[in-house]
């Protein structure tokens, strides 16, 4: 491995920026976000980047490594071309703040439009529940998300046609799949998920379940049997037929 | 004149992890005006990486569970230094708690009859933790912030605060800033919650992500509230130990509760080779039992692996220092080894411990289901912390609650594993009902502006020394260098006073920090104020960990290291004298009432 390697990293503000290039040494088992620390307490102290767990649990490090967005606490260096430099920028999707640090302030006031947990009155006399460990494994995959917001990042509908007021994007769709798919949930949401998320924005592209770094199923699990729950709700012809008669 | 953005609460809560939001949730349930200070974004706060479970005497697995049982091993792994009231409260609310948070949504893994599934941990003598694979922390906290954001309490991410504010000797509230633009907050509060978490970052190698620098530790200090047991810094054995850069992130003791053997370079189980009194009746003697007792053997006894977490921590760092350790100076931690006792054990190991595998196989490069890890000791968790009544969580300055890892009193000199989980439900619940009241029945506060500028133009000294003043960064590294040499797992009076001098050296060196740049985001400044709190803490740290002149629980002295009766009936309690400076003193454990001395001694 290459003892040292330059991090080509976007500087700047709302107001613009350009790519500043640091040489810093480079150790064996590094992680992006350890150069990037390097840099900051030896070059630049003021380098601004969002970070908490280091142990990709927290999803706050989220970024665009040569291009591909990823978690800088868990790529490591020796899975990246150090002959050439790493290119690290903040996300796209979102409003810069300085450096790699982004407004995600968005996913969170859209995620109070989405209609709250519900659940069935309790199973037992005790006030607990009883669920299978099958049905219970179907959200559980959904609940592993972190909330880096890498799928909100790629997904073209916000990215590049900033249609943020209009859809919610892969993450909230994902949130929306665990409310309505728990065992014990009894809120309709798929009324909304039409008309005030917009799901029929999302033409599948699997962008989002590509870099996902919990590597849920976004797409197929998640998002088309959304699709699936609003077509046979709005778009069943049979039905239709029925409420004609 | 510095601006501040003011905002003005019944209860204002500073912290938003798992004691946090629970605080918030329960005191915004009760109609009043709240306000939630988080110094990240939410849902990021530590909590998350809690892995291995919520202890609650459910008795969803083994009925012969109970609260008495969680109660005397809570105290036991304590060696009874524990707050018995708080010990008592958790043990019994503990269990409503976890079925508070499956009301609100979170799904526990199953029992075959559709009940919350639960495994086994360190010194729980039952299966108790309610678990979602190995990440529980993030199953909490997702929880509590999609039903908290629902109940109308104010969230302000990414600020931190810089001071705690008084009125007539009565909490008023705090000010602080956010990391976003820079800008100054003044936070008015007639209660104020702290679940600020713990200390970590005082420490080189260390689970705890960068926000754990004592902050409510240290701010409750400055307006005169008592911290108590902070000797006692809970070293998690198994932290990962190569890469390098990956030096103490937690690997769970869930490893251990599915199966998971420890063992040296010699391929010997050596936490056979020592097993302490207090447990030795209830710990297997051979392999074979051991092994049942993880496979829900209800006659089993549980293997020495899973005996309290100080124990085992002090035994790999001797299998270490004996040149015993592996190549990377761990120990190896081996789950890939069930193999050999049950059929499609990689698929087995990658359902119940997921985070765990892709850890390793992203990090380290290392498949877990096929080779052992490698592991070493990792500073986890802070016993000691705001000294509190037990039932209503308040200190000793009016109208300041404190819950969580902040709080002291639960687990004494030593944390079980699993409870934090709980501790953080429990006691956030109690905290946001008191201050609440509190709220309620008090008048409303003023706030000194002399005093708030005061602060302000502290926290702004370090851009007048600009690239000429100290490094933050490096302030703090050689701290971290420190506290883990001098101040670790095992300790001494001489390397103590050494470190009592290089703290004050680094007080002096933290006070010339200087940053280029200006407010808005800028994470040197951020390191910079970060600081003066980690040296507070590192300090009482110290101190505490030198005036406790024996070794208990998670303080191990190397000049002291048997345990001393008389010790045993005390807390050390610090705090700031009239002069200024740290004071240190004993204080007599309270008796425990004649009902909990039967229920310990009938679970001996």
């Amino acid at each position: 491995m290459a003892t040292q390697a330059t991090f080509r990293i976007w500087r700047g503000d709302p107001s613009g920026g350009q790519f500043q290039d640091f040489i810093t040494p480079v150790d064996q088992g590094m992680v992006v976000l350890d150069a990037i620390h390097r840099i900051q307490a030896q070059q630049a102290p003021d380098l601004a980047v969002r970070w908490n767990c280091k142990a990709g649990k927290c999803g706050s490090c989220s970024a665009e490594i040569n291009g591909v967005p990823k978690l800088m606490c868990m790529t490591r260096l020796s899975n990246l071309n150090l002959e050439m430099p790493v290119i690290i920028e903040p996300m796209h999707a979102f409003p810069v703040i300085r450096d790699l640090v982004t407004d995600v302030s968005w996913n969170f006031n859209a995620k109070k439009t989405i209609r709250k947990f519900r659940p069935r009155s309790p199973d037992a006399p005790d006030g607990t529940w009883r669920m299978q460990q099958a049905d219970v494994e179907r959200v559980q995959e959904f609940r592993k998300c972190i909330e880096c917001f890498l799928c909100q990042d790629v997904c073209h509908v916000l990215r590049e046609h900033h249609k943020h007021n209009e859809f919610i994007g892969p993450r909230l769709l994902v949130y929306a799949a665990a409310l309505e798919m728990h065992p014990l949930d009894t809120e309709d949401r798929v009324s909304d998920l039409r008309r005030k998320h917009n799901i029929g924005y999302c033409n599948i592209t699997t962008c989002c379940r590509q870099v996902c770094p919990e590597s849920i199923t976004i797409t197929e699990n998640a998002i088309i049997p959304l699709k699936e729950r609003v077509v046979d709700r709005f778009f069943d012809p049979i039905k239709q037929l029925f409420h004609i008669i | 004149m510095l601006e501040f953005q003011r905002f003005s609460y019944d209860v204002l809560v500073i912290g938003a992890g798992g004691a946090g939001l629970r605080a918030a949730i329960e005191a915004a349930a009760r109609g009043i005006k709240v306000g939630v200070v988080c110094k990240s974004l939410l849902g990021k706060a530590h909590t998350v990486m809690a892995e291995g479970g919520i202890a609650a005497a459910l008795a969803n697995v083994d009925d012969r569970d109970n609260w008495r049982v969680h109660f005397a091993d809570t105290m036991r792994g304590g060696q009874y230094l524990n707050d018995w009231r708080m010990a008592e409260l958790h043990a019994k609310e503990a269990p409503e708690c976890v079925h508070e948070l499956e009301a609100w949504g979170a799904l526990f893994d199953r029992t075959i009859d559709g009940r919350i599934l639960q495994r086994n941990f360190g010194g729980h003598r039952y299966p108790r933790l309610a678990h979602v694979g190995d990440r529980t922390g993030l199953e909490m906290i997702r929880t509590l912030q999609d039903h908290g954001i629902h109940t109308g309490m104010e969230v302000h991410m990414e600020c931190t605060v810089l001071s705690l504010l008084l009125d007539s000797g009565r909490i008023a509230g705090a000010c602080g800033y956010d990391r976003e633009k820079g800008l100054f907050y003044l936070w008015q509060a007639k209660a104020v919650v702290l679940a600020t978490g713990g200390i970590g970052r005082a420490f080189k190698i260390t689970s705890n992500s960068w926000e754990y620098t004592g902050d409510g530790h240290a701010l409750a200090y400055r307006v005169g509230a008592e911290l108590k047991d902070m000797e006692f810094v809970q070293f998690h054995p198994t932290g990962m130990v190569w890469p390098i850069s990956v030096r103490g992130i937690l690997v769970t003791e869930g490893v251990r509760g599915e199966g998971g053997v420890l063992r040296n370079k010699e391929g010997r189980r050596f936490m056979f080779d020592e097993i302490p009194d207090l447990y030795k009746h209830q710990t297997a003697d051979n392999e074979e039992e051991g092994w049942r007792y993880t496979q829900g053997d209800k006659n089993a006894r549980r293997p020495p692996e899973l005996l309290t977490r100080d124990h085992v921590a002090r035994c790999i760092n001797r299998e270490v220092k004996a040149g015993r350790g592996t190549p990377h100076g761990g120990v190896f931690l081996d789950i890939a080894w069930i193999n050999e006792r049950m059929p499609k054990s990689a698929e087995h190991i990658k359902r119940k411990l997921p985070s765990m595998y892709h850890q390793f196989k992203q990090l380290a490069d290392l498949d877990i289901t096929k080779e052992p890890m490698e592991v070493g000791p990792t500073t986890h968790y802070v016993m000691g912390g705001v000294s509190v009544d037990g039932e209503t969580q308040m200190s000793s300055v009016p109208g300041l609650f404190a819950a969580g890892e902040v709080a002291a009193g639960l687990h004494g000199a030593n944390r079980l594993g699993g409870n934090s989980l709980s501790d953080l439900l429990v006691f956030g619940r109690r905290a946001g009902r008191y201050a609440a009241d509190f709220a309620k029945d008090n008048g409303s506060v003023t706030s000194d502006e002399s005093q708030l500028q005061a602060v302000v133009t502290a926290a702004v000294k370090p851009f007048d020394y600009g690239s000429t003043g100290e490094n933050p960064y490096q302030v703090q590294y050689d701290l971290q260098e420190s506290m883990q040499d001098l101040v670790g797992i095992v300790r001494t009076e001489s390397e103590m006073e050494r470190a009592l001098g290089i703290i004050e050296q680094l007080a002096a060196r933290a006070d010339r920090v200087g940053i280029p740049g200006h407010r808005q985001y800028n994470n040197g400044w951020h390191t910079a104020l970060d600081l003066p709190n980690l040296l507070t803490v590192s300090e009482a740290i110290t101190r505490a960990a030198l005036f406790r002149k024996e070794s208990r629980g998670a303080q191990f002295r190397e000049d002291f290291p048997d345990k001393d009766p008389d010790w045993g009936k005390c807390n050390i309690v610090v705090k700031r004298g009239a002069d200024g400076a740290m004071s240190v003193e004993k204080r007599l454990v309270q008796a425990l009432p004649d009902e909990l001395k039967a229920v310990i001694e009938e679970m001996r």
